[in-house]
């Protein structure tokens, strides 16, 4: 408790520091490489006929996902609290890739936990991951994914709290972090807001977002939150089937309850035991949800809709085809669901995507799903 | 029964119940109390035990192997009180198993079963309202941990909040025995003597009869746990003998002890 509290009076200073803030947006902005494009996607929005399609590259951003937003906003954090060692659990590897970036450029020791099923299938961030200086610590027990690993970091972390900063990666854990990350990720839906009353002078109907633990979505959502007549729709991982332990979809079958440090939905047995879950991508491949999209959900403010493995695969495949981008699997889940949404939709109305990452990482997995001639 | 302890200094085990089945378990916890203990923790396994080392992690798997559930440690519970009346019996579970069945049917069963109170190892004192409420109306004593991290104002709230004892855990980290006690133990010890009147057990590594009676100088109880664990993984076949035989050995060079009746 008492390393939490530290941290939250050292973000709300933070948070009122202008130096501070120059600094983030600096790096932001002459490391990262924001902001990032609003691309209409004119051969998609053709081919299925219905609303305009933007799509927010976050995949083109320095390490080719999203997660380096909070990597950076945390790691100025780490400075200012003279911790010199940075801890962080990662699923596909994103989060973790990010976090050994910021730990070389700002120069952190740094300790990445990955459950070894995800080592498996995203060798190539393992990869890069310690070619940028971590150590990767593969995690064996329970089902071997990210939420071990996040166990695992949890372990470190109470061990090692006087000198060393836990880098959580999503809007989850306990306060201030679901705060936090999605106040380092704002700056998403900040940009998208501004570049598309630019480029069309209105609101989008619709925001679609990808929701594993949520930053990605709740980065892009945030900014429109007062916006009443934008929908926001967010994807969860339908994986292979509806019985427990086939999916990540929280908001079907799960029901509230307590996992690593927050209270939201979790898939859970009718003993209180945390479920397996499956997903093709690693990074959706989570038993809980940040609280934020619960309560969202909840007041009805936002929903959230499944989309299974096998439309993911195919929303990859015709992204590449019909635009020329490769999206990670997780955010083939949002582009699956515009799929769907977007021919439902008037001509004149604009549906904005969130593309939350690149998917070079994916190629090995892609390999073994996709019959490409 | 008001969770009392007997000797000085008092003696806490903790076991993980399941593993390897409940009708061991049961026979582990009465070689305990034959061996002395005071107070028994009934560990409740969870699919996540994010505050436990690999010995209570693989104990914890083990035992949810067999399905081991909150419902049956309760009933483990209840017939252990039959064959032990002034043992102290403390539920020692994370919060999703405690939330699923719910707070107020958690306290009716416990009560009902003859448990003497509770600790909810990732419940902290600041989101603990609704659980005080429930744990007071049916009379049951909510233990909670007190870290060497924590600051004094902090300490204060787990002392008012807390009943039976304070569980004072020895240093930064997760469950399992350790070669060396870290100086935080007594330092934290002497912050809480100034902020309760309640007895402090101090618990995480402890694992030899020379650690026991070091930690017995300064703290009221000694909270044994993973060491205990593992002398069950260790000891197939013969779990409850080897912890009853563990138990005596770790606890010989207590200077006191009264006589109690079972």
């Amino acid at each position: 408790m008492a390393a939490l509290e530290e941290l939250e009076r050292e973000y709300e200073k933070a948070k009122r520091d202008r130096k501070f803030q120059a600094r983030l947006e600096q790096l932001l902005r002459t490391y990262a490489g924001r902001p990032t494009p609003l691309f209409f996607a004119r051969r998609l929005t053709e081919k299925l006929g219905g609303a305009k399609i933007y799509l927010k590259r976050e995949d083109l951003l320095h390490t080719g996902a999203h997660k380096i937003n909070n990597c950076l906003g945390q790691g100025l954090l780490v400075e200012r609290m003279g911790k010199h060692r940075v801890i962080a659990e990662t699923g596909a590897g994103q989060h973790g890739v990010a976090t050994a970036t910021v730990c070389a450029l700002l120069g952190f020791e740094c300790v990445v936990y990955m459950g070894t099923e995800d080592m498996r299938r995203q060798e190539l961030n393992v990869f890069r991951m310690r070619l940028l200086g971590a150590e990767v610590r593969g995690v064996e027990s329970g089902s071997r994914t990210l939420k071990d690993a996040i166990n695992e970091a949890m372990r470190d972390w109470v061990t090692n709290v006087r000198t060393t900063h836990y880098l959580l990666g999503s809007v989850l854990g306990a306060h201030p972090y679901p705060t936090m990350v999605r106040d380092f990720h704002r700056v998403i839906g900040r940009e998208a807001r501004a570049q598309i009353l630019q480029a069309e002078g209105k609101l989008p109907a619709a925001i679609i977002a990808c929701v594993g633990g949520g930053s990605n979505s709740i980065g892009i959502f945030y900014d429109f939150l007062k916006d009443k007549k934008v929908q926001l729709i967010g994807v969860e991982a339908g994986g292979r089937g509806e019985a427990l332990g086939d999916h990540a979809a929280r908001f079907r079958g799960g029901s509230p309850g307590v996992l690593q440090g927050t209270y939201s939905y979790v898939l859970q047995d009718s003993g209180g035991q945390i479920a397996l879950t499956h997903s093709i991508s690693a990074g959706l491949d989570y038993p809980s949800i940040g609280p934020e999209h619960a309560a969202l959900r909840d007041s009805g403010r936002a929903e959230y809709v499944p989309a299974s493995d096998a439309e993911a695969l195919e929303a990859t495949t015709l992204l590449a085809r019909t635009e020329g981008i490769i999206p990670a699997l997780e955010s083939a889940h949002a582009v699956a669901e515009v799929l769907k949404l977007a021919p439902t939709m008037k001509k004149s109305e604009v549906v904005i995507v969130n593309v939350s990452g690149r998917g070079d990482k994916d190629i090995g997995i892609m390999r073994e799903n996709l019959r490409i001639d | 029964m008001p969770l009392t302890f007997y000797r000085k200094p008092g003696l806490v085990v903790y076991v993980t119940c399941g593993d390897p089945d409940l009708d061991t378990t049961r026979e582990i916890v009465l070689a305990t109390i034959e061996a002395g203990a005071d107070v028994i923790e009934l560990g409740v396994p969870f699919s996540d035990p994010v505050a436990d080392g690999p010995v209570i992690q693989r104990a914890s798997e083990r035992a949810l192997k067999r399905e081991t559930s909150l419902g049956q440690v309760l009933t483990l519970a209840a017939e252990v009180r039959q064959h032990a009346q002034s043992t102290g019996l403390i539920v020692f579970s994370y919060l999703n198993p405690i939330l699923r069945m719910g707070m107020d049917k958690f306290c009716k069963v416990a009560r009902a079963a003859g448990v003497d109170g509770a600790l909810i190892t990732d419940l902290p004192v600041e989101e603990a309202g609704e659980y005080l409420r429930a744990m007071r109306a049916h009379d049951l004593a909510p233990v909670f941990l007190a870290a060497p991290t924590s600051p004094d104002e902090r300490l204060k709230r787990i002392a008012a909040a807390s009943r039976g004892f304070v569980y004072a855990v020895s240093r930064t980290g997760v469950t399992g025995a350790r070669h060396q006690l870290a100086d935080d133990a007594r330092k934290l010890v002497r912050r809480l003597r100034r902020v309760t009147k309640l007895p402090i057990a101090l618990g995480f590594g402890i694992s030899t009869a020379e650690q026991f009676a070091e930690v017995g100088e300064f703290a009221d109880a000694v909270v044994v746990g993973s060491s205990i664990v593992e002398t069950v993984e260790r000891n197939r076949g013969r779990e409850a003998a080897a912890v009853g035989e563990f138990v005596r050995e770790l606890s010989a060079v207590s200077p006191q002890m009264s006589a109690h009746s079972r």
